[in-house]
């Protein structure tokens, strides 16, 4: 970190943990659940927001003297869907299969609301440098919780992690299943994810018990 | 008849736009604490999908389609807008929003007053721009269809949110381990409605169809599928076809 300061590393370390934006802010959960059922589908849609955030926050931050505060919304809007829209088209050239799993979930990452809770919170009021790490620390917050829920789903779902069998093969019964080991189909159904993600705030609340909501 | 019953029930249970597809799950979760708010976020959601869900439609299929530029004249033919769809979408739902918010604030204050707060919020509902979305990846037919499609699913919406503000409301009486109080508890139990509505799958599948997987959004694989299947048909007609022609001989 010798490029960054204390401060700035802050603003990258914090969302990772005790400001996370799925755990703890509850922003952007509606593509965290629905596209977790693969670790590779998680992983392109963590990195998709990356860029998105980031380079939105940069944008935003450098026109917020500009932008007329009755309208912001609408010109937010348009920056992102503009940085959505590349992502889709860089997706549907490079990786035709894959934007087709995650259907529309990446145009949902419009309305994801990291980003417009980033935008308004962070860099309608922020200079481009804080900002632009702002955007890589909530991404990152993000992504962190994309992969775990992916991670624990494809592996106990459907036994591989990337597509690559890490626990032997069901049908010739090797490894693992050699033993008597099933997949847990459970973990492949959409609610799932949810009970992940609820497990996982489960856990770091009884961890950081400063976390604890009020009753 | 039958096709608008079908999709009205199909959105509103089989692809519950909560627990099917995680939509809207943001103002899901921030404004389930009470009944009375989650009422009136519910009511505004089906208002704003009911309105921009078709003109959306309108959009879609005589602007962005491929080829949809055609009644401009056949030298437009060509012309595929598709990659503008997001831009085009969220700015008709923005505009659409402001548009309501005035046209309700001037004619009735007293709806205004229990939705106003929430319409603002509504431009940014994945599950606007997600019925727009799906109503494009599916193909919806007609304008009448997509009307349908856009009410039922804000339905869906509204039940759902609906049942988790009623069990927020309840479970305050009960003793919830402390790191799971608040959002986790509310996760875990929405896992579980989600599990409940699985059970709707079957309901309006036939016989032969496998279920539908509603997060992956299969319609593009299943109309591949589809059309497989089709030209596996005409070769066996092919096939047959030749053999009768050979026995004939």
């Amino acid at each position: 970190m010798a490029l960054l300061n204390k401060k700035d590393s802050k603003l990258i370390l914090d969302p990772l943990a005790d400001n996370n934006p799925i755990t703890i802010q509850v922003l952007g959960i509606c593509s965290a659940l629905a596209i977790t059922a693969e670790l590779k589908a998680s992983v392109v849609m963590a990195l998709s927001v990356l860029f998105v955030l980031s380079a939105g926050n940069v944008v935003i931050s450098l026109l917020r003297n500009i932008i007329p505060s009755k309208i912001r919304i609408i010109v937010q809007l348009v920056v992102v869907a503009a940085l959505v829209i590349i992502v889709d088209q860089v997706l549907k050239a490079f990786a035709y299969e894959l934007s087709k799993t995650l259907s529309v979930f990446v145009g949902l990452i419009i309305t994801n609301c990291i980003i417009m809770g980033r935008f308004e919170a962070f860099a309608l009021g922020n200079g481009p440098k804080k900002a632009f790490l702002d955007g890589i620390g909530n991404a990152l917050g993000y992504g962190v919780i994309l992969v775990i829920v992916g991670f624990f789903r494809e592996l106990l779902g459907s036994g591989t992690l990337f597509g690559f069998k890490v626990l032997g093969d069901p049908v010739t019964k090797t490894g693992l299943y050699s033993i008597g080991y099933e997949n847990n189909g459970f973990m492949i159904i959409p609610p799932a994810a949810l009970i992940v993600v609820g497990i996982i705030i489960w856990v770091q609340r009884s961890r950081n018990r400063a976390l604890i909501e009020e009753a | 008849m039958l096709e608008h019953l079908e999709l009205f029930f199909k959105s509103i249970f089989v692809d519950n736009m909560v627990f099917a597809v995680f939509l809207g799950m943001c103002s899901y979760l921030a404004v389930s604490k009470k009944v009375s708010t989650a009422v009136g976020l519910g009511a505004a959601v089906i208002f704003v999908l009911g309105v921009t869900v078709p003109l959306n439609w309108l959009l879609d299929q005589y602007l962005l389609k491929d080829g949809a530029l055609v009644w401009l004249g056949p030298e437009y033919a060509d012309y595929d807008l598709g990659f503008l769809s997001f831009i085009l979408f969220i700015a008709t739902i923005a505009t659409m929003v402001q548009l309501v918010e005035i046209v309700v604030e001037k004619f009735s204050p007293s709806l205004y007053n229990s939705l106003g707060i929430f319409l603002p919020l509504i431009a940014v509902n994945c599950a606007i721009l997600g019925g727009s979305l799906f109503m494009q990846t599916r193909e919806i037919p007609n304008i009448g269809l997509a009307f349908n499609y856009g009410i039922s699913s804000g339905i869906g919406w509204f039940l759902a949110i609906l049942a988790i503000a009623a069990i927020r409301e309840k479970i305050r009486y009960s003793n919830v381990p402390a790191p799971l109080r608040g959002l986790g508890i509310t996760f875990i139990i929405t896992g579980l409605m989600g599990i409940g509505f699985q059970s709707f799958g079957g309901m309006l599948t036939g016989d032969n169809e496998p279920p539908e997987e509603a997060t992956k959004a299969t319609v593009k694989t299943e109309k591949i599928e589809k059309e497989k299947e089709i030209k596996e048909e005409i070769e066996d007609e092919e096939k047959a076809v030749s053999y009768n022609e050979a026995i004939n001989k």
